[in-house]
């Protein structure tokens, strides 16, 4: 029974030599520029690159700075109105295209919905530069509506995503027991579909309001002059010497943005 | 009495197209819509100090492809241009391919993980995908900066004696482009490869096929629909990135988006932009049918 | 089924046909079909899936809308009104009881819907808790619940609103065996007690058999019988409802004399029997009878049965054996024969035996 000991290890299915290693790497390569990132936020000296120690002198600077807040409040708004605008009329359009079987124009209203997914931003964006041009030009008004507008389109697809996949996996029965039970169609929506679809379209919020605050590049585009959002007015600071300024912004940008994930993937799980 | 089912049927429809028509609005008003106005405008001449003259030409989409020397009015191709286009192919391609290497196995090796232990993997996967891209950029710059961690380390083991110029060259621009979009390619991986019942790779074993064999004879060929979406989604935003090129690149190292970009500042062409924009679109959407035509015959195979 | 006693009837199909898709894809679900539910009976369609069952109850919740033909409740036709609309309930196959609901929050639903005030609804909902025996589990949420204890939620959810007619579309399906049984029993018990006209849609001859009042045997969209369950069973008319009901043997014979003792069929052994005819069925020349494998016995007496055959193959059921033999025109035929205790098995495979046949036990075929 000595030979037991010496025995080969079991044979293991599913090892092939090198990849974990190369996951692993993988995960490395994807965390740890983050990990520097987020460190000299924290750093004392003006250089992203000397560590100097530990200190909020950054954060409180960004916290100082008139530009950064100004931006950061018109991605908020931005980001709020075009998460309520396309969350509601992509719910709209789950209720549309998912109760009932193939219709005519299936595949144009897809295409259309899902098109911001296809087109490259940089191409949506000079088209909405030149759109919106001439309606300013035609107008004059040069307010918030123009971002507002081009960023509630581009989330549409983002927040259909999470809906429709909540619609699609509803059990219809459930809405004919309630109109079995006297429930009208108002009172059945109300009261079944509703509560039913609230985590998808929670969901969809959420996708939406990330992918809203984002952007740069349409945003680069659309804005008129002064409308920096928070990402276009560091990729404006880019092109300067780069202070910790710019890494404590972007660790609180990355707080928000790795919550709101986390939120939708435990939510999505549940459902 | 077959009336007023006909009648259902037609409210049904209306109903259908009014829960429609907000979210349609929207998006061919700031979507679908600005596009036409693109390819309308390609074909219109540029305007002194930006904008266009309502003339109709086809000029941009000549100079596309060539360019007319101004003093002996001979054509020759737009190198410019074309070496522009060459390199975003390139390294597209480039991002692509190591995207693949490192995303495949990754993918697997969450795919093998004990079941409990699969979301976790892939959690972390997701998250750096859905943080903003600028930052992530933005990170990447630091690392390989020549004051950045790679070069300081390098220095201070005395391994280089001055930095290596990594940040705005290609190879800078690939490795944000690879940083930004490997999510992209671990993702439909993995989802073909959750799906393998790995009782057949048992039976490949058990059919004398090594290690090496079973991986490239039944594990490749089975979750090849997830390799061919993969490779898709990471080459078309690759193929039309801006703010990798943008920040890594330095403004010398120009990839299409750029030089889309560069045609909408003051005094700039146009109508150049737009034929430049819509080439961009063409090739995009070419590679997207490709990607729809193969998805859906992999999927009529497997039914 | 005389339509001047329409008021008495619950439900009244009048000639409704539905069909599903155009052109190719165009599904003929049912073909015409006209039927009529007494008030407080215990009325089941019984058919294999497709037959069009399911159609039909769908149609009188509302869910579906004829193609052609007319609903009547209570007298009134219903066929234009939405489900909402409609003084019926339907307990689901698959239960749809709202998730997000509790038990007794589901059980109200359909009061609360009809605007009932809130001290009616409470009393009701206890009174339903009651009736299906689940006080203590008012508050859970319903995935947090057995099976069983759904289904007995999505009874209660049905009857609160007291309907007229309660629908039930294979409520048991999703049980096993022995829940089943004691459902079935409870579900007679509740009809007894709520006095509800019960529309029950079932694939199960057995659970039609010892549930209903009236059973309607449906096949491709047509209702072939409608009858009481000895009825049916007894007496099937047709050929798809003697085969889809119990086992049977089926003899070719020939309609002979008329007698004062009832209708007499010449068997294929030559010996004439008494027979019962279907109401519509032809008066003379060859035809299909059935004799069910229990109303027949086994004699070593050749001379005086009515068959003989050879014993092909015995099967020991434990409270019963079946004998399965082939006649002299080599068509086979089944005797049951319930068992003794002594044990022995009276007869030896090989055997040539004769088959007596009791009186009432040959029907004959509408076909």
């Amino acid at each position: 029974m000595a030979d037991a000991a010496r025995s080969p290890k079991a044979f293991s299915l599913k090892r092939q030599p090198g990849f974990s290693s190369l996951a692993i790497a993988c995960f490395l390569m994807l965390y740890a520029p983050i990990v520097v990132l987020v460190l000299y936020s924290f750093n004392a000296g003006t250089s992203i690159a000397i560590w100097e120690g530990f200190s909020w002198r950054w954060y409180e600077a960004a916290w100082q700075n008139e530009q950064i807040k100004d931006a950061a409040t018109r991605s908020l708004i931005v980001a709020a109105c075009a998460t309520t605008v396309a969350t509601t009329v992509a719910t709209l359009a789950g209720l549309a295209t998912t109760r009932t079987g193939k219709f005519r124009g299936q595949t144009a209203v897809f295409a259309i919905i899902n098109q911001p997914l296809m087109v490259p931003e940089i191409v949506t964006a000079v088209a909405l530069l030149i759109f919106f041009a001439i309606i300013k030009v035609a107008t004059g008004y040069t307010g918030l509506v123009y971002l507002i507008a081009a960023h509630a389109a581009f989330c549409i697809p983002f927040a259909y995503l999470p809906i429709r996949a909540r619609l699609e996996g509803m059990d219809l029965t459930l809405e004919h027991a309630a109109a079995d039970l006297y429930a009208t169609p108002w009172k059945t929506f109300r009261r079944v579909t509703l509560p039913l679809l609230w985590p998808g379209i929670l969901a969809g919020a959420m996708l939406a309001f990330v992918i809203s605050l984002d952007d740069v590049v349409i945003t680069e585009f659309v804005k008129t002059a002064g409308q920096d959002t928070l990402p276009t007015y560091m990729l404006g600071q880019l092109r300067r010497v780069v202070t910790p300024e710019i890494n404590a912004i972007s660790t609180v940008f990355l707080a928000i943005s790795v919550v709101l994930v986390c939120i939708f993937f435990f939510l999505n799980r549940k459902g | 009495m077959t009336e007023p089912v006909n009648s259902r049927m037609h409210k049904a429809a209306v109903n259908r197209w009014l829960l429609l028509a907000p979210a349609l609005v929207i998006l061919c008003f700031a979507a679908s819509g600005p596009l036409l106005i693109v390819l309308v405008y390609s074909f219109l001449q540029p305007g002194d100090y930006g904008g266009v003259v309502w003339n109709f030409s086809i000029e941009a989409w000549f100079n596309v492809l060539f360019q007319e020397d101004i003093f002996d009015e001979t054509v020759t191709f737009a190198d410019a241009h074309l070496s522009i286009f060459w390199r975003s192919v390139r390294l597209s391609f480039g991002t692509t391919v190591m995207a693949f290497v490192i995303g495949f196995p990754t993918a697997y090796f969450i795919a093998t993980r004990p079941k409990q232990q699969r979301d976790m993997w892939l959690l972390l996967i997701i998250i750096p995908f859905w943080t903003n891209l600028l930052i992530r950029t933005f990170a990447i710059m630091e690392v390989i900066r020549n004051e950045g961690v790679i070069n300081s380390a390098l220095l201070a083991a005395g391994v280089i004696d001055s930095p290596i110029q990594i940040l705005f060259t290609d190879f800078a621009i690939m490795l944000g482009m690879l940083y930004v979009y490997l999510p992209l390619m671990v993702l439909p991986i993995y989802a073909s490869m959750e799906r393998l019942d790995f009782s057949i790779v048992e039976a490949g074993y058990d059919l004398y096929a090594s290690r090496f064999k079973v991986l490239r004879r039944i594990i490749l060929p089975l979750v090849k629909p997830g390799v061919i979406a993969g490779s898709i989604l990471v080459f078309v935003p690759s193929l039309g990135a801006y703010v990798t090129p943008r920040v890594l690149g330095g403004g010398k190292n120009l990839m299409v988006g750029n030089l889309i970009e560069l045609q909408f500042g003051q005094g700039r062409n146009w109508p150049l932009g737009s034929a430049l924009a819509v080439t961009l679109l063409v090739i995009v959407m070419v590679a997207l049918l490709f990607y729809v035509r193969v998805a859906t015959k992999e999927d009529i195979k497997h039914g | 089924m005389n339509s001047s006693n329409g008021g008495s009837q619950a439900v009244r199909i009048e000639a409704v046909s539905k069909v599903f898709g155009e052109g190719e894809g165009r599904v003929v679900a049912l073909d015409n079909v006209t039927v009529g539910i007494r008030q407080n009976e215990f009325f089941t369609l019984l058919g294999p899936s497709g037959c069009g069952k399911t159609t039909l109850l769908r149609l009188i919740a509302g869910f579906e809308h004829p193609t052609g033909g007319e609903i009547l409740l209570e007298g009134a036709d219903i066929s234009a009104l939405p489900p909402y609309a409609r003084p019926v309930n339907t307990v689901f196959q698959s239960y749809a009881l709202f998730p997000h609901m509790t038990v007794a929050q589901n059980i109200g639903f359909g009061l609360e819907m009809l605007g009932k005030p809130r001290a009616e609804i409470d009393r009701t909902v206890d009174d339903m808790l009651q009736l299906v025996k689940m006080t203590e589990l008012k508050d859970r949420h319903t995935n947090q619940i057995s099976g069983g204890q759904q289904q007995r939620v999505a009874l209660a959810r049905a009857l609160a609103p007291h309907p007229k007619v309660l629908l039930l579309d294979e409520p048991l399906s999703a049980l096993d065996l022995k829940l089943r049984k004691e459902m079935q029993i409870e579900l007679k018990r509740l009809q007894n007690e709520t006095g509800i006209t019960f529309v029950f849609v079932t694939h199960d001859q057995e659970e039609a058999l010892t549930m209903s009042d009236q059973i309607a045997v449906m096949n491709n969209g047509k209702i072939l019988q409608v009858g009481a369950p000895r009825d049916i069973y007894d007496h099937p008319a047709d050929r798809f409802v003697a085969q889809f009901i119990g086992e049977t043997n089926f003899l070719t014979a020939e309609l002979a004399s008329r007698g004062k003792s009832g209708t007499q069929v010449k068997l294929p052994s030559g010996k004439s029997v008494a027979a019962a005819l279907p109401a519509d069925g032809r008066t003379q020349g060859l035809v299909t009878v059935v004799v069910r494998p229990e109303h027949a016995r086994l004699t070593k007496v050749k001379s005086k049965a009515a068959l003989t055959g050879t014993l092909e193959n015995i099967v020991y059921f434990g409270t019963d054996t079946h004998y399965h033999l082939q006649l002299e025109d080599k068509t086979p035929f089944i005797v049951r024969e319930q068992n003794q205790p002594d044990g022995q098995a009276p007869y030896r495979e090989g055997d040539q035996l004769g088959i007596e046949i009791g009186a009432d036990a040959v029907q004959v075929l509408r076909d």
